[in-house]
Order: C-alpha cells, then sequence, then structure tokens
C-alpha cells in the first residue's frame, strides 16, 4: 500500500465516499463484454450451483444445477455453460490484420477483436480454473463420456484464467480488482472483496456501503446462513422454486455488474492501454489457432522449462505494466515522486544543438538544466525518462543544491531525429514543467531456457510423456 | 479465580474452547477483550447479538455433510479406507474412545495412549493449558501408534487438486493439528515420557482431484507448533487481566445493552479487519474502532506512518496540526504526498467527477454500433 493510496482511504474516510486513485482507467473495458456470475455448492470441490451469464444487461440467462451431486445435472450444466461461452469466445476469431514481425520482413495474423469476460471478484476466477482444470480432459466418448463442448470449454477456461494472472491483461476481469484499482473506499481491502459494499462506497458512500454488507454474496461462495434455512430445504425437496429463488439472490449481483462497467466507461482510457490489449489480442489469436488445430488440453501442471519461461513472461508483463501505469497517469506518477524514483522541476536553461565530437562520429547531445524543489535521490550517470518524451533519454551529469532545491544538469540522447539538429520541439525549452523518472519501458529481452527434452536434472531432467489416463 | 470467571460470564455454561479457537486466539495475541472473554467462556456470538452487532459465523450444512460423508467413508468397515491410505497394517487395533462419556474419557484417553503400541486411536480427550486454565480439546481425529511413536491424523473435505490444495485452508488445518501435537506432547510429559514421541510431522487426510478418493499427505508443523507456543505464553498474562478489572464487571449476557457496553470499555479490544472473519464480536469492535487507521488494515496504517486517527493523519497532511517530535517524519511524508495528489488530481478534473450520477442511470451497458 502506497502512502498515496492510503491517504486517499483516509481522505475517503472523512468524506464518507470513495476517492478516486487513477485519473485515466487503466484496463481496456470492451464495446461487448460477457458477464459471468458463477455461484458454487458449499463443501463439494468445485460443484457449481448456479450461473447467471450473458453479453447483455437486459437479458441474463440463468443455469442452475437442481442437485448439485448428481453428476449428470452437473455435466448438462458444464454444456449449457459451453453454450454461452463457446460461441462468445469464438465470435472473435473472423478478421484479422498483419503485424509485421522480424522488422517488417514478414508479417504474422491478429484477430481484430478478443473476448473479454467479467467476474464479480477473484474467487470467480479460481472456480473457473478449477472449473477448466475438471472438464478439459474429459472426452466424449469412452468410459464415462460427456456433452459436446465440456472438453473445449475447459480449455478455454483454463486459458482465460491464465491470462488473468498476466499483469495488464484484459480477457478476463474482476470488478473488485477493477474498481479497486481505481477508487480507494473508507474500508479496508479485506472488506473490499466484498463487492456489493465496495460499489456502495463508490456510488453512494459509507452509509450505504453498511446496508449493502448484509446483501447477498456476490459468489462463488454462498452465505452459510442461505445455504441452510433456504436453499438445503429446496434441494431436499426438489422444488421448482429453485431457479427463481436463486435469480433473485443473484440479479443485484447482475446489474452491479453492468452498473461497474458504466462507471469504468466514464473514464478516459489510459494512452497505454490499446497497446496491452494489442498483447491480448495476440494471445487469443495464438490459443484460438492452437485450438483450431485440434491442440491437446494445456497440461496439469507445466513442466520445469514451461514454468521458468512462464514466470519470466510474468514478471516482464507487471514490469512493463507499472511503468506504463505511471506514464499513462500522473496520479501513479506522483507515488513514484513520494519515494523519490521520480522528480519534477522547471527547465532553467538549454542547450539544444550541443554536439558531442570527442567520439569517431559527432553525435548530438543536448544539455537541460532542471531545476526541482522534489528531493532528488539519483546519482551521476543514472539514466532517466520523462512521460512526455518516452523515446529520450536524460543521464544525470550533476545535482548541485541550488536555492530551496537542486539543480539537475542532464544530457540527451534519441528522440531527436536523425540529423545533428534537434528536430523542433525535441528538446525541452526554457521554462518547460518536466516529470523525470528511472523508470523506462525499454525492451526487456526473454531469457534463453533449453527444449523440455534437454531440462537439466537439477530441475527433474526431461519431462516424462503424458500417462494414458492423461 | 474460577469464581471470578464464572461471575464475569453471568449464569450460563461455559463456552469451551476447541483448536479453532485457540488457533484464532493466537491470530491476534495483542486483544485482551478476546483473550479474557475467551478465558470466562462468554458466548461472543450472543454477546454480539445482545449489542446489536451480530456476526455470521455459521457453517454451511452442505459442507458439514460433505465432511461428514468422508469421515464416515473412511472410517467404515474397521478403517479400511483408513488404514489403506495411512500404510497402516490390517492387523492394528482401532479404539473409538469417542462413545465414552465426557469425565471418563480423559482418563481412559490418557491409559490409552501411555501404553499405546500399535493403534489407530479415535476421538481421544486431550487437555492443553491456556492462559493458566484447563482446556479441554475433542479432536475429530486419530492418533496413530506405530513402532512406539504417536502421530496425529487429520481429515479435512477440502479437495487437493493435482497436489496443491487452498493455502488458506491447508494452513488452517495445520495450526490445529499443531495445537493437539502440543497438547499430546504435554500429556506425554506429565505421564514421565519422552514429548518427542509424538511426531512433529502430522497427516493431512484429504479428498483427490473431484472425486472422495483419499490423500494423505504429511505436513511438518514445527513452525506452526512454536508460534502456538510463543502466543501461549503470552497468554499467561490474562489472569493479571482479570484480576485487575473493577469488580462489579460483568459480561453476563442477560445484562442491558448498556451495562455490556460499560463493561467492554474495561478491557482494550485490538480490532484489525482479518477479525471479521475470526471473531464473533469483530462488528462492534469494528464500530467502536471507526475512525482509527487500524480499521483501514496493518499496511494502510503503516503507510500513514502509524498515526492513530485518521482526523490526525488529515490535519498534518494539511497542515493544520502541529507534529510532535515523533511525528515530524511521517508529518512530512503525508504533507508530500497531499500536495502531489492534489496537483495530480487538479490536472485531471473534468474526467473525475463525482460518479454518484452513474448510480442512478440505467444500467444498460453503451452500446457500439453493431
Amino acid at each position: 500500500m502506497s502512502a498515496l493510496t492510503a491517504l486517499a482511504r483516509a481522505q475517503a474516510v472523512a468524506a464518507g465516499r470513495a476517492q478516486p486513485i487513477a485519473t485515466v482507467r487503466h484496463l481496456h473495458v470492451h464495446d461487448h463484454p460477457l458477464v459471468l456470475i458463477p455461484l458454487a455448492m458449499a463443501g463439494e470441490a468445485n460443484a457449481p450451483l448456479a450461473a447467471m451469464v450473458g453479453t447483455s444487461a437486459e437479458k441474463p440467462r440463468l443455469l442452475v444445477v437442481s442437485q448439485p451431486r448428481d453428476r449428470d445435472l452437473r455435466f448438462a450444466f458444464f454444456a449449457d455453460l459451453a453454450e454461452e461461452l463457446l460461441p462468445y469466445v469464438e465470435s472473435f476469431a473472423t478478421e484479422t490484420e498483419d503485424v509485421p514481425i522480424d522488422r517488417g520482413k514478414d508479417v504474422r495474423l491478429r484477430y481484430l477483436d478478443a473476448p473479454q469476460i467479467w467476474l464479480p471478484n477473484p474467487g470467480g476466477i479460481d472456480f473457473l480454473r478449477l472449473l477448466g482444470r475438471s472438464t478439459r480432459f474429459r472426452t466424449t466418448d469412452g468410459e464415462y463420456p460427456v456433452p459436446a463442448g465440456v472438453p473445449l470449454l475447459g480449455r478455454w477456461l483454463t486459458f482465460l484464467t491464465g491470462t488473468a494472472e498476466m499483469p495488464g491483461s484484459s480477457m478476463l476481469l474482476t470488478a473488485v480488482q477493477a474498481l479497486g484499482m481505481h477508487w480507494a473506499t473508507g474500508q479496508s481491502s479485506a472488506e473490499d472483496a466484498q463487492f456489493a459494499t465496495q460499489l456502495a462506497w463508490i456510488e453512494s458512500g459509507a452509509e450505504a456501503a453498511r446496508e449493502a454488507e448484509n446483501g447477498p454474496a456476490a459468489g462463488p461462495a454462498t452465505d452459510p446462513d442461505f445455504d441452510n434455512r433456504v436453499l438445503a430445504p429446496l434441494i431436499e425437496r426438489d422444488d421448482p422454486e429453485l431457479p427463481e429463488v436463486l435469480r433473485e439472490l443473484l440479479l443485484p449481483t447482475w446489474e452491479r455488474m453492468w452498473r461497474t462497467l458504466a462507471l469504468l466507461r466514464r473514464l478516459p482510457a489510459g494512452e497505454r492501454v490499446p497497446l496491452r490489449w494489442d498483447s491480448d489480442r495476440d494471445a487469443y489469436t495464438a490459443f484460438a489457432q492452437y485450438v483450431a488445430e485440434g491442440g491437446a488440453p494445456q497440461p496439469r501442471r507445466d513442466g520445469a522449462v514451461a514454468a521458468a519461461a512462464r514466470l519470466q513472461r510474468l514478471e516482464n508483463a507487471a514490469a512493463r505494466y507499472a511503468v506504463q501505469r505511471a506514464f499513462d497517469d500522473p496520479l501513479v506518477l506522483a507515488e513514484y515522486r513520494l519515494t523519490g524514483s521520480a522528480f519534477a522541476g522547471v527547465v532553467t536553461l538549454a542547450n539544444p544543438n550541443r554536439v558531442d565530437d570527442s567520439g569517431k562520429r559527432p553525435v548530438l547531445r543536448p544539455r537541460i538544466m532542471v531545476h526541482t524543489t522534489e528531493p532528488v535521490r539519483m546519482e551521476a550517470g543514472t539514466s532517466l525518462t520523462s512521460p512526455a518524451r518516452t523515446a529520450q533519454k536524460a543521464r544525470v551529469i550533476s545535482v548541485t543544491p541550488a536555492g530551496d532545491g537542486a539543480d539537475v544538469l542532464l544530457e540527451l540522447s534519441g528522440g531527436m531525429g536523425r540529423k545533428l539538429v534537434a528536430e523542433p520541439g525535441s528538446v525541452p525549452e526554457v521554462g518547460e514543467r518536466l516529470i523525470l523518472t528511472t523508470l523506462n519501458e525499454g525492451f526487456r529481452p526473454g531469457g534463453s531456457f533449453p527444449d523440455p527434452e534437454n531440462t537439466p536434472w537439477t530441475h527433474g531432467g526431461p519431462p516424462q510423456p503424458p500417462s494414458p489416463e492423461d | 479465580m474460577h469464581d471470578r470467571l464464572d461471575q464475569l460470564r453471568g449464569d450460563v455454561k461455559a463456552k469451551r474452547h476447541n483448536a479453532r479457537t485457540i488457533a484464532a486466539l493466537t491470530g491476534n495475541p495483542g486483544c485482551s477483550r478476546r483473550a479474557v472473554l475467551d478465558a470466562a467462556g462468554v458466548d461472543k456470538l450472543k454477546l454480539a447479538d445482545r449489542l446489536g452487532f451480530p456476526g455470521s459465523f455459521g457453517q454451511s450444512r452442505f459442507a458439514l455433510s460433505r465432511g461428514n460423508a468422508f469421515e464416515a467413508m473412511l472410517k467404515a468397515d474397521d478403517c479400511e479406507l483408513l488404514r489403506s491410505v495411512l500404510g497402516a497394517s490390517p492387523a492394528l487395533r482401532y479404539q473409538d474412545l469417542g462413545a465414552d462419556v465426557f469425565d471418563d474419557r480423559h482418563a481412559q484417553t490418557v491409559r490409552v495412549l501411555a501404553d499405546a503400541r500399535a493403534a489407530l486411536i479415535d476421538h481421544p480427550l486431550l487437555t492443553l493449558d491456556v492462559a493458566g486454565q484447563t482446556v479441554y480439546l475433542e479432536p475429530d481425529l486419530v492418533a496413530y501408534a506405530h513402532e512406539g511413536r504417536l502421530q496425529v491424523v487429520e481429515i479435512k473435505s477440502f479437495a487437493i487438486v493435482d497436489d496443491q490444495a487452498e493455502s488458506a485452508k491447508v494452513s488452517a488445518a495445520a495450526v490445529q493439528a499443531a495445537v493437539y501435537v502440543l497438547a499430546l506432547r504435554d500429556l506425554m510429559e506429565r505421564l514421565g515420557k519422552d514429548p518427542m514421541l509424538v511426531s512433529h510431522e502430522v497427516v493431512l487426510v484429504c479428498p483427490e482431484n473431484f472425486s472422495l478418493n483419499p490423500k494423505a499427505v504429511v505436513l511438518d508443523v514445527r513452525k506452526q507448533m512454536s508460534t502456538l507456543r510463543r502466543q501461549l505464553s503470552r497468554l499467561s498474562s490474562v489472569s493479571a487481566l482479570i484480576a485487575a478489572l473493577p469488580p462489579d464487571v460483568s459480561f453476563d449476557v442477560a445484562l442491558e445493552p448498556a451495562d455490556l457496553v460499560d463493561a467492554l470499555a474495561h478491557v482494550e479490544a485490538r480490532y484489525a479487519p482479518e477479525c471479521l472473519s475470526a471473531c464473533e464480536l469483530s462488528v462492534y469492535c469494528r464500530h467502536e474502532a471507526a475512525g482509527g487507521t487500524a480499521a483501514l488494515g496493518r499496511t494502510v496504517r503503516e503507510a500513514l506512518g502509524g498515526i492513530e486517527s485518521v482526523g490526525e493523519v488529515l490535519a498534518l497532511a494539511e497542515g493544520r496540526q502541529e507534529p510532535t517530535e515523533e511525528q515530524a517524519e511521517a508529518a512530512a511524508l503525508l504533507r508530500a504526498a497531499l500536495r502531489l495528489r492534489n496537483e495530480a488530481l487538479a490536472l485531471a478534473a473534468p474526467s473525475l467527477a463525482a460518479p454518484s450520477l452513474a448510480g442512478s442511470s440505467s444500467a444498460a451497458p453503451v452500446e457500439a454500433g453493431a
């Protein structure tokens, strides 16, 4: 928790209303998202009780398992869910665009759009991950056949819940996390996990949040009291009222989901949000093609090499996401200023056409002096970036105390054109206000990993071929 | 002492401790209120109800019935399945102490465990010294004696899928099992035997994947045991806390709510948001802690420089209050944070209009051209 976010929480307590902690939206909100609210049966390992699903706020479809312990009914539920989800996720695998790769020598295809599924909370992601695990290895023939579509549903759910772990991905999102990224409430983060109270803090304030606390749970876990008083008698009697009871339970959350989407749409998208959606479309394209070619279900657990490669992709994505959010949003960048990894100042001197001819070839190396009143914790030689000119590097030459702050002398390189005279506007002018930070969007090379068949013995050696029961 | 505890509780039967409450007790050891109320055996759920701050602490009967079904399945046919998953010989004796009446059961447990060579001992009744009181524990567990050693076997109904289980559930099970290991070691010591005969490795038996097939995993609970031992030793001060209470203080749920509020004011609570899932009285304590930074969670409080109240945080940040010497550093940070926050929000003001209007608008999503 940064001091800025903590302060926003304190302000929210005092104001009785949630406070913004972002000035732009840091995630992609689809024009046609699919909303899914799963409900689980208490006690069972991943037994669904019901789900509300749909792509239109007016037309939710309710799926119910009237006897959650009945295996056939459970798989009928999976088949119904597949009937809703598969056409949606597959509907984006139509039109493609060319993306140049290998410095323009080649192109690859990318679908123009990708699916986006919204759940109320992270518990829903865990539920779908297990649901994917329990269905993707099933077969539609053999001893225990399952309805068509179920194994494919499992593969897609496994893929989507995997992308949800990727920082900055917007294909499988939760309302609680999306709201928590943009607003600080006056309650603890443990209480924010309750979707209804969190949204109430944002929409109406503290009092409404307290009232919402006793409302129906947003799933996937049901309230034990509801289980004992309402659900158990209905299931025991095989009561035809059950779907109606569950619809009433789920509808408030359903409406809150769409209100959350409307709230998020009101925020302007961050400049780099479309870049991250491009990555999502890449991932979607690759997986859709893999499925179309009849790819095998994802393994139960990644092998050593695949796990290491995945971890590195996650780390790179996390680093990239942190930098992009800071560059997109002055309020996020302010957190870095507070901790000393960024400072704001005004250009007091500029020598835009300074040329360094000490090397083999003369190069354009303008210098600027920036005066700041914020603490500067960077040493000479540190390379800085300004969010306004991300292609340009500013190397710290010296930091000297001056007046009520410090004068920072910087040498610029890059982002000024190819000539020995800087392109107009590419060098900050005297009087311009700048923010400089140690964050940079630089390319992070992927690691080199051995082929799976060359997995070293320290990591368990080459993976065994999948056993027949897999 | 006992009289005083009875007086604190009033004219009702004492709530008994179990491994779960002991584990919860050690979750927030700084809370004097919980320590005193639990020592006196006060029914906190009823107390919270009486105060008008009821909590929801039920267990779903679906979860209960599945847990019972799994356990019954393991113990059916002379524990056939349990033996096979533990790798125990079919010749091993099985003794269920659960049927005995309460008074004998502990004595019976002591007798059986004292000369246990090889046996599965079900439903033993153990004791543990908590805050100067003897607490009886009735674990649904099996002590597995083999080769002269005792091992705790804990049966849980959450699933282990692909060798992984929900970490919160595993750690809760490990803490509970650690309570039993401590109790068994205490018993061994009282019997004049080597306490190390009780293994620090406990066996957790859970359903595997999406079936009811059992799977046994071994957990090392040494870490949980040392935490528990440390926290239990700190709890011993509860007698001093009770002795220091004014003589007329009582938490009898028959009293008027206003009197109960007065009584509770004598024992300090240390509320944290984690209490909401662990303590029946938490909603009341949260109400009491409103306006404090602790109610927002430990990380928030730390990020705010440890300043206690929200009002003070804002006063320091806005420069309305002179910081004390201790607060100087925190105050400087808060002022800088507020300045940066206001600056960034001012830049983006138009896009951040109050979101309240959206709340009343229709729930329909924005439709982009079909």
